[in-house]
């Protein structure tokens, strides 16, 4: 039924090009090495000292920054946790727009495979150590979208997992107790997502290309 | 709205015109007609709006039914011209120069359905897959759940139970 | 003049004061905020976690010297405005390393930052920011103008340009306050104020959750929280020079604490009252409503 063999060519503003600048010099853009950084994601280990170490997870796991990334149904279920029922500002979570400053990635409900490609460009932005949280079922094991041709099935194929929240879709409720479950993990020390990426790099990506099958990125851009 | 079906058949001999509601009728046409009775209701009737364009598989059949909805905006009626297309060799004239939104829904058909617009801008462009590897996913001959199982890999331990038979046994477990 | 090495401890001793200060106080203001909005609003020592997680986070990038240089220059405009204008009135040993031109040099420190910023965000290659950042730059201009006239009409009624001076003229009663003296100017200036507070209505440039293409969008980890610190000393410094120019002054620090927090509380009232402004409404509100306010203050002068 998969037809392996088809190819995807580059799409044509991402292939090498001449471009004259305004000066009238002519000079040569590659997209995919001048847009993007190739350099492959490194470990960063833990600081040596524990207690100090214990000191700064409490205070990642205190401050809590959401990437505003909505993927799924469960991108509505996250709204009413700033307002005034649920409040999720008073445990430090807050909202921002850009992964660079975010550390806190929400797989909001099921990701189709062109969103999947989004979200892991997303979460390899985000600065380490950074955090996944899959909502409902549809990131567990597909949800009722199990026999869907266009949406992923693992979400722990493609991204390191930190906290499943189960459901369909979990409540604003539950949101905030799997908030407070990823706290402990958090200052257990245990959230090293973002070094396990780095260590299994090779065996994400093989998954990730197995379902993206127009891969038109660098394997890591940051 | 009686004397518009009227002149519509007159012109092009319908073979069948179905009554949904007092302001919505669905008259089947030649393919070959399709565009002249498209303009005929666009510049001498006043639809001028197209509000979609799909496509229905009757796979026993062996037919694609387009729908093209038409709205007239003063009258406040819908008019779906529907064309019946041989499903292997699923080829239909353009209307992207009567509805700029035509070329749209075509590239949307082309990609679900695999029925192919010549000549409409882009139409061979992807539309919402990326990277599609399969046949066309909404004719009803393909196995969405065997692709799926072939593309994706799944978590083992999943079980399904039918909903209803599930629901009476938690609710009632005394009747079995 | 001669230079004494202990003003470099004082200056930093307001430094660190005003840092905790502003923290605190910046927390408190969006507690209220959230309680107009009947939320419970975030924890008091909520910035303390956010600026040290920021600190602390194991992984950078960069995009050049410039984006370096972005954030530093941001808190350099910060901490230089605080530190070239007297915070306390009468104080020697908190005038900090103020002189007889600091007004001038204030009002190019209130706009330093900005273009601090702009050569960063420029730098980082984020097509949007550059848009960001003229946005910004474009309202913080316009927001200035009031400001900078009234300033002028200040200088001109108290014939200098040091801000140890204007403050002095003000002492001896409430009524002998710029506020009551030249309200024209105080007025167009608050409006200026309102403007470069980064509060709603005029908070659309960078407002944190919603429009993803403010000057800080590629700024992260030590980057922001250079931008966090400085976020909580800058408005602190503007309202010291606010303060001291229309408002008498502080001469110990629980008035300074109180006077701070009154103004402060303006914006965040203005904030919570009113819906934002697009960017272009904005300049034509200052150029129509600001601008003509100083000008008139000037003739009042």
């Amino acid at each position: 039924m998969k037809d392996d063999s088809r190819k995807f060519p580059l799409r044509p503003e991402l292939e090498p090009r001449e471009v004259k600048t305004p000066d009238g010099q002519t000079i040569t853009v590659d997209p995919l090495r001048d847009y993007f950084c190739e350099a492959a994601p490194r470990v960063h280990a833990p600081v040596y000292v524990k207690i100090v170490e214990d000191f700064f997870n409490w205070a990642r796991s205190e401050s809590l920054w959401i990437l505003g990334f909505g993927t799924g149904c469960g991108a509505i279920e996250m709204r009413p946790l700033m307002t005034p029922r649920f409040d999720a500002y008073r445990f430090g979570i807050q909202w921002r727009p850009t992964p660079r400053q975010a550390n806190l990635l929400m797989i909001s409900g099921y990701l189709s495979v062109k969103t999947l490609k989004r979200a892991i460009r997303s979460y390899e932005q985000m600065q380490s150590p950074k955090y996944v949280v899959g909502l409902g079922s549809c990131t567990i094991n597909g949800g009722m979208y199990f026999d869907s041709y266009n949406t992923i099935k693992r979400l722990d194929d493609y991204l390191p997992v930190d906290l499943y929240i189960a459901g369909c879709m979990p409540r604003p409720e539950a949101l905030l107790k799997g908030f407070e479950d990823l706290k402990k993990i958090i200052r257990a020390g245990k959230a090293e997502g973002a070094n396990a990426y780095a260590e299994n790099f090779a065996q994400y990506k093989e998954r990730q290309k197995a379902v993206i099958h127009d891969w038109d990125m660098p394997d890591y851009n940051w | 709205m009686d004397k518009i079906l009227a002149r519509l058949e007159e012109r092009f001999p319908g073979r069948a015109t179905t009554r949904q509601r007092p302001d919505l009728a669905f008259v089947t046409i030649e393919a070959a007609w399709l565009r002249e009775a498209a303009l005929h209701l666009r510049d001498r009737e006043g639809f001028t709006h197209l509000v979609l364009l799909t496509a229905v598989d009757w796979l026993e059949a062996g037919q694609f039914q387009l729908t093209y909805l038409l709205h007239n905006r003063a009258r406040a009626c819908d008019i779906g011209l529907r064309v019946m297309l041989a499903r292997d060799a699923a080829t239909m004239e353009s209307i992207h120069d009567l509805w700029p939104t035509g070329a749209t829904y075509q590239r949307e058909l082309r990609e679900m359905f695999g029925i192919d617009f010549p000549g409409s801008p882009r139409v061979d462009a992807e539309f919402i897959l990326e990277g599609w590897i399969g046949p066309p996913p909404y004719r009803r001959d393909f196995d969405t759940l065997a692709f799926a199982e072939s593309n994706f890999r799944h978590r083992e331990g999943r079980e399904t139970r039918d909903p209803a038979a599930h629901m009476k046994h938690k609710l009632y477990p005394e009747k079995g | 003049m001669d230079f004494q090495w202990i003003k470099v401890a004082y200056a930093l001793l307001t430094l660190f004061i005003v840092l905790n200060y502003g923290l605190l106080m910046t927390a408190v203001i969006q507690k209220m905020g959230a309680r107009a909005g009947r939320r419970y609003g975030i924890r008091v020592y909520q910035n303390y976690i956010d600026l040290l997680k920021n600190y602390v986070l194991r992984s950078k990038i960069t995009h050049g010297y410039m984006y370096y240089l972005g954030p530093v220059f941001r808190l350099t405009g910060g901490i230089g405005l605080l530190l070239f204008v007297p915070t306390i009135y009468g104080s020697e040993m908190w005038a900090n390393f103020s002189f007889s031109g600091d007004l001038i040099l204030a009002l190019y420190f209130v706009f330093f930052g900005t273009l601090g910023m702009a050569l960063g965000a420029g730098e980082s290659g984020h097509p949007l920011s550059a848009l960001g950042v003229s946005r910004g730059l474009s309202q913080v201009t316009s927001a200035e103008l009031p400001f900078a006239i009234a300033v002028f009409a200040v200088a001109l009624q108290y014939q200098t340009l040091s801000v140890t001076e204007i403050v002095a003229a003000q002492q001896g009663g409430v009524m002998s306050w710029t506020l009551f003296t030249n309200p024209f100017a105080v007025a167009a200036a608050m409006l200026g104020f309102l403007g470069s507070m980064m509060r709603a209505p005029f908070d659309v440039v960078l407002a944190p959750q919603e429009i993803p293409i403010g000057p800080p969008t590629e700024f992260h980890s030590a980057y922001l929280a250079l931008l966090q610190t400085n976020r909580n000393i800058f408005p602190v410094a503007k309202i010291v020079i606010y303060m001291n120019l229309f408002f008498g002054g502080a001469a110990s620090w629980p008035v300074f604490g109180i006077k701070v927090f009154l103004l402060y509380l303006v914006s965040a009232f203005v904030g919570v009252a009113f819906p934002r402004f697009r960017v272009e409404q904005s300049v034509r509100f200052f150029l129509i409503w600001g601008v003509p306010l100083a000008i008139v203050g000037l003739y009042w002068v």
